[in-house]
């Protein structure tokens, strides 16, 4: 620990607003040498915004950075670089087809330099790997990578670049609860030599775990800051989300029929992601099935057969005790099953559709909206106007393009076009990412009326306190393999991030065979 | 610099920037006309009296636009489905080629009878021509920009082999040219004395059909949903490549109408100049016109009006015909500029 | 056979390697853009225009190698307007690409009327002359074939390695092919998007330009309208083949342009007669579509290639 602190940074009065909404609010932040502050709050209260002033990619509309003691030029990130700022982007900044060490060394010589030290940058990122425990081959397509092996890419990209200011942006949200620790170690060794980080989260317990500080942002404003050895996490989790939040309570249910099986379904990979290996799984009325995995082992591939858009290629799939070899969007739909898709902007909605038309996008040929391929708008429209009542979408009107909405309202949308047919099945993928904590609880509210009717839910989520707290039985993928159910409670948090890194499959294989 | 979305763009935000767009053309155009020794403001006049300024001018016009109206229109529906259908020129040709097959003698029928086969037979062959791309994109995912260009060269050739060859007219003095339609196959005149043809009618005609189809069936419907996301049209189980053949269908079926147009009412025979470029011309077409299909049909008048207009101020002024390809190529890109512009602000940071 | 025989001819080889040298220019110009992420569709207007250019230039009286620096320049021009549309405007790079090929081919023969508003036969000039290179012009065969060029052939080949040479091994070339494989990357290091890839697109631009000026100026020695006839198209489907890389897309262009000294040959032998010759014209542009679709499966498109980038933007 430092005894005599060096400001290394100091935000004032940061402003940035983006057309009606002000996104950062007079922010104002300092951080020593050698410290790590947590920037804690919930989604859309402006800490990726605030990174991404500080790191150049937006200019602020007033405030100043400086970075040891220097003023910090607005909006460019190459003298951020330059000054030792340096960000590892949630969303991570790598070009899979160029190799680890293109990626590291790009943009850090001169662009006009004939020679490049080929030999030399090797060399060096070697040597940061070894001091850091980042392994990772520098000739290794980043495509081949795995996430964890890409995030040390972007943790060498900032070392290899001699940063003093790290910023992480939410930086376990795609680890296991093991690689997170290695992450830590890791950062660990970097603040020991003198490294300062802006850790950027909403997991209570990580940030206690490695930040010295925390301060809370709320709707671009500043609403506190806490030395992490004053608080504890009830406490951050008020400050965060302003009023006690709380986990829905879960009574125990009664599960009834199966409705959907998968019996040992195989699908291909997709590129760098797993397909699904030998998959067996049961969906049950009245019971919700999470599904808990680090994102890229296999999630998609077991929505997209769910939901239609795939079919097994072995195994077999079953639907009320049917088996399923014609399996489409359009059939999955027909046969009661209601999909909440991962990315309600690119695949679950048309953004300059309005919101007729996108309330009837999964049902247009139903003979209720079209006849002999002719559209009845009139009902349609009807339709709209009964989801935006019923599920209390904020918009002007049916006609509004949906683009204009917020991600609840769309999300409400999209919940109402499909929860109207009364579904026996829900696919939820996803199904509250990047929300407020107003829309959270009514999609939560959503699918535990639905499971209390009667119907199936499959509850995908990278959020591992979501699924705990609302699956009846949780199953976690990794790598395309599906564990064993396991009832609620039956497993901590601990010891469901041994299977999600991928511990206890061999065992069960063995002991299947 | 970088683009931010307006959500709710204002009424004189779309309209003024197209106005200035267009504005901005003959701005340009008026300093070409200056660079080629002409007066700019006598250019521009000229331009307009050739295009608009007589009866026998307008109708010149209206002519000309008849072709435009067919190709914009396979372009706009073909675009709006993201479908980059750059052939328009080739399946015109097609269309014209099967209506000189059917057209000079080999179905001795009536006009009532004949005319309709003849469109018929014109829609399929520019609709099978285009097949071929669509199915390259769909099942090998080979991009559509460049098999629909080169087609074109070779669908140009095949015409030309045919001329030189089976269908050259004995009559023709050596010209590669094909035999004349019989009288039956002609369009006949929309009214006694007046220069224009029922074509014309026609367009206007398909104009609407395409407008209803795009705005009330469920094909417009999907077209559309697949043009502006394909991605979530998959998803919400529209069959995506069906539609795209299909749109390739219509849009190949249109383009060969053009074709059909100009050798029954016009040409009478079918020659390798047929189309001045009415295939390429469509792109500016519909692109200015927002790819409405209503728009098409103001679009190709616009677009006629230049051509038609710089012919006759060529001849009054001495500068060359080429300022209207100038003038609708500036006009084509400042006005993807313009939209843009509607819809996004430029913000510095 | 004579076709077979005509494969073992020097001359053969000769005319190839001619006919492959505009498309080597302008193939590389679209690899370059397509690398960047821009596809540039306004190749064939540009290679118009650089063949009327550079024509022009020499016929004003400057000498050869200034027209094909003007040529060059006319090209980077063109290749502004295109970039400053389709990257930090993020216009359609498919509307763009035929819009700057509509620009780029009315204006040239709108300023061809202008300056040569009598002439029914255009006129011709000194175009470049085969340079014989010593030694290696003497070796049997491919002396003949590949070292008897004009200096504009070998001006290709060289651009081949040169372009090789920065894109997979300087600083500059790398942000090149990042900018292509994700934009993101690049801006997250501090470097402009933007800049890159208006740079890329200019100077690829450019070398489209000597394509077409390396028709009017040495392949022939005049400019007719319609000279280009579609061989930009042609290296479009080329890059494809290429697997956007300047070695293979060379490999490409001769292999291509082979095929098209075949077919004006065969055109004259005893077999050739018997055929239209339309069908010979066409084996072009029928070769660029079977190359489409037989690399199509296997192609490496660059990740970024016709996405905008826009700051601040995911």
């Amino acid at each position: 620990m430092n005894t005599t602190a060096v400001e290394a940074l100091r935000l004032e009065g940061i402003t940035k607003r983006f057309g009606a909404l002000t996104a950062n609010d007079a922010v104002s932040l300092s951080l020593n040498k050698g410290e790590v502050v947590a920037l804690l709050g919930e989604n859309g209260a402006g800490k990726t915004t605030l990174m991404n002033i500080l790191f150049g990619q937006y200019a602020a509309d007033s405030g100043t950075v400086h970075v040891f003691g220097k003023p910090l030029p607005s909006g460019n990130s190459r003298a951020a670089l330059d000054a030792g700022v340096g960000m590892v982007h949630q969303h991570f900044t790598l070009a899979d087809n160029l190799t680890v060490q293109e990626n590291i060394t790009l943009g850090a010589e001169p662009l006009l330099r004939i020679r490049a030290d080929r030999q030399g940058a090797r060399q060096r990122i070697l040597d940061l790997s070894e001091k850091y425990h980042l392994q990772v081959s520098p000739d290794a397509r980043v495509g081949t990578l795995t996430v964890g092996e890409r995030q040390r890419v972007e943790i060498l990209k900032a070392l290899y670049r001699d940063v003093r200011i790290l910023i992480l942006d939410e930086p376990t949200a795609v680890l296991t609860p093991q690689e997170a620790d290695d992450l830590f170690a890791t950062l660990r060794l970097a603040i020991a030599d003198g490294l300062s980080i802006i850790f950027i989260s909403h997991k209570l317990h990580e940030v206690m775990a490695i930040a010295d500080r925390v301060v809370v942002l709320r709707h671009g404003k500043v609403t506190g800051g806490v030395a992490t050895k004053d608080t504890d996490k009830a406490a951050l989790a008020a400050m965060m989300m302003g009023t006690q939040a709380q986990p829905p309570k879960v009574a125990a249910a009664m599960p009834g029929a199966v409705l959907l099986q998968l019996d040992q379904v195989c699908t291909p990979d997709q590129g760098s992601a797993p397909g699904l290996k030998s998959v067996s799984l049961a969906l049950k009325a009245g019971q919700i099935i999470g599904l808990a995995g680090v994102s890229g082992n296999g999630q998609a591939a077991l929505a997209d057969v769910v939901g239609g858009t795939a079919k097994p290629t072995a195994g077999t799939l079953t639907l009320n005790g049917d088996d399923r070899l014609d399996w489409t969007p359009r059939i999955a739909v027909q046969s009661g099953i209601a999909r909440i898709p991962e990315d309600r902007h690119k695949t679950g909605t048309i953004a300059d559709f309005d919101l007729t038309e996108n309330a009837i996008l999964e049902r247009y040929t139903a003979p209720d909206f079209s006849k002999s391929g002719w559209l009845n708008w009139r009902a349609a429209r009807d339709f709209a106007n009964a989801i935006i009542t019923k599920y209390d979408v904020r918009c002007p009107g049916p006609d509004t393009p949906i683009r204009l909405l917020s991600g609840g309202n769309m999300q409400k949308l999209i919940l109402g076009r499909t929860l109207e047919a009364a579904p026996q099945v829900i696919l939820a993928n996803q199904p509250v990412r990047g929300l407020d904590i107003g829309a959270v609880h009514y999609v939560h509210s959503q699918l535990l009326a639905a499971r209390a009717r009667g119907a199936a839910v499959l509850l995908i989520s990278e959020d591992l306190d979501e699924v705990m707290a609302l699956s009846d039985v949780i199953h976690v993928i990794s790598d395309g393999r599906l564990s064993p159910g396991f009832a609620r409670g039956e497993l901590t948090p601990a010891q469901l991030g041994l299977w999600m890194a991928g511990q206890g499959f061999e065992d069960e294989m063995k002991h299947a065979s | 610099m970088r683009l931010e979305p307006i959500t709710d763009p204002s009424i004189a935000r779309r309209l003024g920037f197209p106005f200035a767009a267009l504005c901005t053309t003959f701005l340009i155009a008026s300093l070409l006309a200056m660079i080629a020794g002409g007066n700019p403001f006598s250019v521009l006049g000229l331009i307009l009296k050739g295009a608009f300024g007589s009866q026998f001018a307008i109708l010149e016009t209206l002519n000309r636009a008849t072709p435009l109206i067919f190709t914009g229109l396979a372009v706009a529906v073909a675009f709006r489905a993201k479908f980059w259908n750059i052939g328009a020129e080739a399946q015109l040709y097609a269309g014209a080629l099967l209506t000189v097959l059917l057209g000079t003698g080999a179905l001795p029928w009536p006009s009532a009878a004949l005319l309709p086969v003849l469109a018929v037979a014109a829609i399929l062959a520019g609709a099978v021509l285009l097949l071929g791309p669509a199915i390259l994109k769909t099942r090998f995912g080979v991009d559509e920009v460049v098999t629909t260009l080169l087609f074109n060269f070779i669908f140009l050739l095949f015409i030309s082999m045919l001329l030189e060859g089976p269908l050259k007219d004995p009559m023709g003095m050596g010209w590669p040219k094909s035999e004349r339609l019989i009288a039956e196959a002609r369009l006949p005149r929309i009214a006694e004395g007046l220069r224009l043809h029922w074509g014309f009618g026609l367009a206007i005609l398909s104009a609407v059909m395409i407008w209803i189809i795009q705005t009330r069936s469920t094909l417009g419907y999907e077209m559309r949903a697949v043009g502006l996301n394909r991605q979530a049209a998959a998803f919400a189980g529209i069959p995506v490549n069906r539609v795209l053949l299909k749109t390739a269908l219509l849009s190949g079926g249109l383009a060969a109408l053009a074709g059909f147009s100009e050798v029954a009412g016009v040409k009478a025979s079918l020659t390798l100049d047929l189309s001045p470029g009415y295939g390429y011309t469509g792109i500016i077409v519909a692109m200015l016109a927002l790819l409405n299909p209503l728009g098409v049909v103001v679009a190709a008048l616009f677009v006629a009006g230049i051509f038609v207009g710089a012919d006759s101020m060529s001849r009054a002024a001495d500068v060359p015909t080429y300022l209207a390809d100038m003038m609708l190529a500036i006009a084509l890109l400042l006005m993807v500029l313009a939209i843009m512009l509607t819809r996004f602000r430029i913000v510095r940071d | 056979m004579e076709i077979v025989e005509i494969l073992f001819t020097a001359s053969f080889w000769a005319a190839a390697i001619r006919i492959a040298s505009p498309l080597i220019f302008a193939t590389l110009g679209e690899v370059i853009c397509e690398r960047v992420g821009v596809l540039n569709l306004g190749i064939e207007g540009i290679m118009v225009a650089g063949a009327f250019a550079g024509w022009m230039a020499v016929y004003s009286g400057t000498g050869l190698w200034i027209g094909v620096g003007v040529a060059m320049v006319v090209g980077m021009v063109f290749g502004l307007l295109h970039s400053t549309l389709t990257v930090p405007f993020g216009l359609s790079q498919h509307v763009v690409g035929l819009g700057v090929t509509l620009l780029a081919t009315s204006s040239t023969y709108y300023a061809y009327r202008l300056a040569l508003p009598e002439v029914t036969t255009p006129p011709k000039i000194d175009a470049f002359q085969p340079l014989e290179i010593p030694f290696l012009s003497d070796i049997p065969m491919l002396g003949e074939a590949l070292f008897s060029q004009t200096p504009l052939t070998y001006l290709a080949f060289i651009l081949v390695g040169i372009v090789s040479f920065v894109l997979y091994r300087t600083p500059l070339g790398l942000a090149v092919r990042a900018a292509g494989e994700n934009p993101n990357a690049v801006a997250a290091q501090g470097l402009s998007v933007t800049a890159i890839r208006m740079g890329a697109v200019m100077v690829g631009s450019g070398f489209m330009a000597v394509g077409g000026a390396f028709l009017t100026m040495s392949a022939f020695d005049s400019f007719f309208f319609e000279m280009v006839n579609g061989r930009g198209w042609i290296c479009i489907a080329l890059v494809v083949f290429g697997s956007w890389r300047p070695g293979k897309a060379l490999l490409g262009a001769v292999l291509f342009a082979a095929f098209d000294a075949l077919q004006i040959r065969v055109q004259q032998t005893s077999f050739g007669t018997l055929v239209p010759y339309q069908i010979f014209l066409m084996v072009p542009y029928i070769l660029s579509i079977l190359a489409l679709v037989i690399m199509s499966r296997r192609a490496e498109v660059p990740a970024a290639l016709m996405v905008p980038f826009n700051k601040g933007e995911r």
